[in-house]
């Protein structure tokens, strides 16, 4: 999922922010015209939070950009994360970023795996995927089939060359109906395919906003919660920081620092509070803390877009702050 | 921990004969579970044919290696491969991903602790309201019925949105469920007479219509509407909140009030700062895991300590075990407050951990501390006696004698 929403740049490397969430790039390579997908592992080849289809990482490239990459493994493999990024030429640079500069080796960033896309259960899916949009929708595919439950899908490009992953779709038969807007000229009947589809079945699409606005119309007399798009908004947010931070707790006289490289949770232990955690990778929700001022850097699998703006709450397991000082209330 | 191996490969695993649903290791399973532990990561009990696991890393690895420990062939000794499940399997806790994907996730939000924000203050209310009534009885009681119980199954069914009549079927019917992940012995056969009247109350509760308009069941079925789950998810998914909900706290209660029983200066601690009673109640769950044990099966050969163990073996993880493993824990057999407790395996761990542990820890402070604000001392007023179940450990009777403040 391509994600070059404008962001600024901070100066040191936030991908240092934290010590449990690096990931290293173990490969590379080049899926598609334009098209690279990365697997990613930890340094130490441990295994890595667990996740589901739709499912996107929050990413923090070295140069302090953040984006959103959606997850296109398999989620049996509890040792990678796989992703692919589309070069955006006209983007703020994360995309080119990841194309030119990062290399295996290098270390990035993460947050999450958050999911606002699921996979629910269906009597049938219909799938559609604007170019790079086909990221969230494999694993999708592979579950459905897992579930035995019917899918066909609509994957739509400029060219043959810019379509990834047409060799592991290869194997679906005519389930898989391809369409490039390049050769024919001709724009995919989005209606007519959508309508064809059993008026049951639970749409899901990812891809450009118009193509996304598209298949909204043509599902528009479809039950609420029968379609479903992933849109990438830009979240307005500032960088991840990679400088210390002030912790005041509400109700104390005290403030303390949280340096890069330790959590807020252990900051706080140290100190002398007692914070319960369970699962210590933000995804079981036991430490849910109050936030009553600053804005926190949030790196949990549990809150959705909606609950991260109001930023009255977050995960000091593994979440942090972007404001200078963050007050919280335990 | 399939990749990590120590010692010479594939040697034989230690074995062991005991039986750890004899009512005699149910009653005192911690010498057991010392034996196990010293004996290897994985040892195998001849008994049941089974491997078992009693040390904390080896426990807590296969929690989360779902990939490799899968919970859909039942996570009881019964192998739902071999034999079939006695009741529909539960699309949680008897299901792998991708099947456990959404039915998880709505039960994660509904459960979650911004969910719960809006039922505090009247939990808490209700807390009060029942230490007044008990300690208006009189100070001497038996703490099993009067507050364990008492308390969970005044809020629990009432969140959940069950009506009144027949909720007395709900203690025998998780009790029963409980002992099913055991061995068909002495306790399955004394409840499984009285089983069809318990599943059948509870079954018929789990309908959209028999529930009240707002609640938990509500909420699951309202999940229908939107399409994240279907509707022939959401009776399982409300049986799951009536089977995993009740029995667990109520024992998980019984725990923490036993260790304040015998453990005056931890509940002067909570006295004196109410704000601990979080933390005291993970501390007892990891001291007393009222759940106990639970099974899984392996999904390929897998190597534990030089150990092979093949596809398709039924793995019997001892929480309690884990819960109290010195290598993990100092001190183990302490209830202690100024421990952190955090990293117990009593909620389990990893993608089956406890969806309702929020529900359990927002019931226990709100009882804690009510009692605090009112109550100076706890101490016990003759033996507590155990309640025997093949998963659960649990109190019978659990005789205090209260001082309330002057
Ligand atoms: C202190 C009380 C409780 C304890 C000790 C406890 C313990 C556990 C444990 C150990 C598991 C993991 C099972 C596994 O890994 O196979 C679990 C799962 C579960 N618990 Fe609890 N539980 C408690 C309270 C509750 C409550 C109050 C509810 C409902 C509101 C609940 C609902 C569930 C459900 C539905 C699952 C299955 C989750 C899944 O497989 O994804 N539990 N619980």
């Amino acid at each position: 999922m391509p994600n070059d929403s404008p962001r600024s740049p901070v100066s040191a490397d936030p991908a240092a922010a934290s010590p449990v969430d690096r990931l290293v790039v173990a490969a590379r390579r080049v899926v598609a015209d334009q098209v690279v997908e990365l697997e990613l592992q930890r340094p130490d080849a441990g295994r890595l939070p667990d996740w589901t289809p739709g499912a996107h990482l929050d990413l923090m490239l070295p140069n302090g950009l953040t984006r959103l990459y959606s997850l296109l493994g398999d989620p049996r493999d509890a040792s990678s994360y796989r992703i692919a990024v589309q070069r955006e030429e006209h983007g703020d640079g994360g995309s080119r970023f990841v194309h030119d500069r990062l290399e295996v080796g290098d270390m990035v960033g993460f947050g999450g795996p958050r999911n606002n896309f699921r996979l629910v259960p269906a009597t049938s899916y219909a799938f559609v995927a604007g170019g790079i949009g086909i990221t969230p929708i494999l694993p999708m595919l592979r579950a459905a089939t897992v579930l035995g439950i019917d899918w066909r899908l609509l994957y739509l490009g400029r060219s043959p060359g810019a379509l990834a992953y047409l060799a592991e779709l290869a194997g679906h038969g005519d389930r898989v109906q391809l369409h490039c807007s390049g050769s024919s000229g001709a724009r995919a009947d989005i209606d007519a395919w959508i309508a064809e589809s059993p008026s049951d079945a639970k749409v899901y699409a990812c891809g450009p906003a118009g193509l996304l606005d598209a298949v909204v119309r043509a599902g528009a007399n479809r039950r609420a919660g029968w379609v479903r798009v992933e849109r990438f908004t830009a979240t307005a947010s500032g960088p991840a920081r990679a400088t210390p931070f002030a912790l005041e707790i509400a109700g104390t006289d005290r403030t303390l620092i949280v340096e890069p490289g330790t959590t807020v949770v252990e900051t706080l232990r140290i100190a002398g509070f007692d914070v319960l955690t369970s699962c210590a990778r933000g995804v079981c929700g036991t430490c849910e803390t109050e936030v009553l001022a600053g804005e926190p850097d949030h790196r949990d699998a549990l809150l959705d877009d909606a609950e991260r703006a109001r930023g009255n709450c977050f995960f000091p397991c593994v979440s942090r702050s972007r404001s200078d000082r963050l007050v919280i209330a335990l | 921990m399939t990749e990590t191996l120590h010692g010479p490969v594939h040697r034989t695993r230690p074995t062991s004969s005991a039986d750890p649903f004899s009512a005699e290791l149910l009653a005192d399973p911690h010498e057991f579970h010392e034996a196990l532990r010293e004996a290897g990561e994985v040892v195998h009990l001849e008994r049941y044919d089974v491997d078992a696991m009693g040390r904390y890393d080896t426990v807590h690895a296969a929690l989360t290696d779902w990939q490799s420990f899968e919970s859909s062939a039942g996570v009881g000794i019964s192998d739902f491969r071999r034999e079939p499940p006695w009741r529909p399997p539960s699309l949680l806790l008897e299901a792998d991903p991708p099947h456990h994907d959404a039915p998880r996730a709505v039960l994660q939000k509904i459960l979650g602790p911004r969910a719960l924000r809006a039922l505090e203050p009247q939990w808490r209310a209700d807390a009060a309201a029942l230490v007044d009534e008990v300690l208006a009885r009189g100070t001497e009681f038996d703490a099993v019925t009067e507050l364990a119980e008492a308390f969970p199954l005044r809020v629990f069914p009432d969140a959940v949105g069950l009506r009144q009549e027949g909720r007395e079927h709900l203690l025998p019917y998780g009790d029963h469920l409980f002992n099913t992940f055991g061995p068909e012995n002495f306790l399955v056969q004394h409840g499984a007479p009285s089983l069809p009247e318990h599943a059948g109350w509870v079954n018929e509760q789990c309908a959209r219509d028999a529930l009240a308009p707002t609640g938990f069941g509500a909420d699951i079925w309202a999940a229908t509407d939107r399409g994240d789950i279907t509707e022939a998810q959401a009776p399982l998914m409300v049986r799951s909140l009536l089977s995993a909900g009740v029995d667990t706290t109520i024992h998980a209660l019984g725990a923490i009030l036993a260790a304040f029983a015998r453990t005056p200066e931890a509940w002067a601690a909570l006295r004196s700062n109410p704000a601990l009673a979080r933390v005291a109640f993970d501390e007892a769950i990891r001291l007393e895991s009222p759940v106990q044990t639970f099974f899984r099966t392996t999904t390929r050969d897998v190597e534990i300590d030089g150990v092979r163990i093949p596809e398709g073996r039924k793995i019997l993880m001892f929480l309690g075990s884990a819960n109290r493993d010195p290598r993990r824990w100092s001190d183990p057999g302490r209830f202690d407050l100024h421990r952190d407790p955090s990293g117990h395996v009593g909620f389990g761990m990893g993608i089956h951990q406890c969806v309702g542990q929020h529900v359990a820890r927002l019931e226990a402070v709100a009882l804690l501390t009510a009692l605090a604000a009112r109550v100076e001392t706890i101490e016990p007023a003759g033996t507590p006696t155990r309640h025997l179940n093949n998963t659960l450990r649990a109190w019978e009777t659990l005789p205090v004698r209260l001082t309330p403040d002057r």
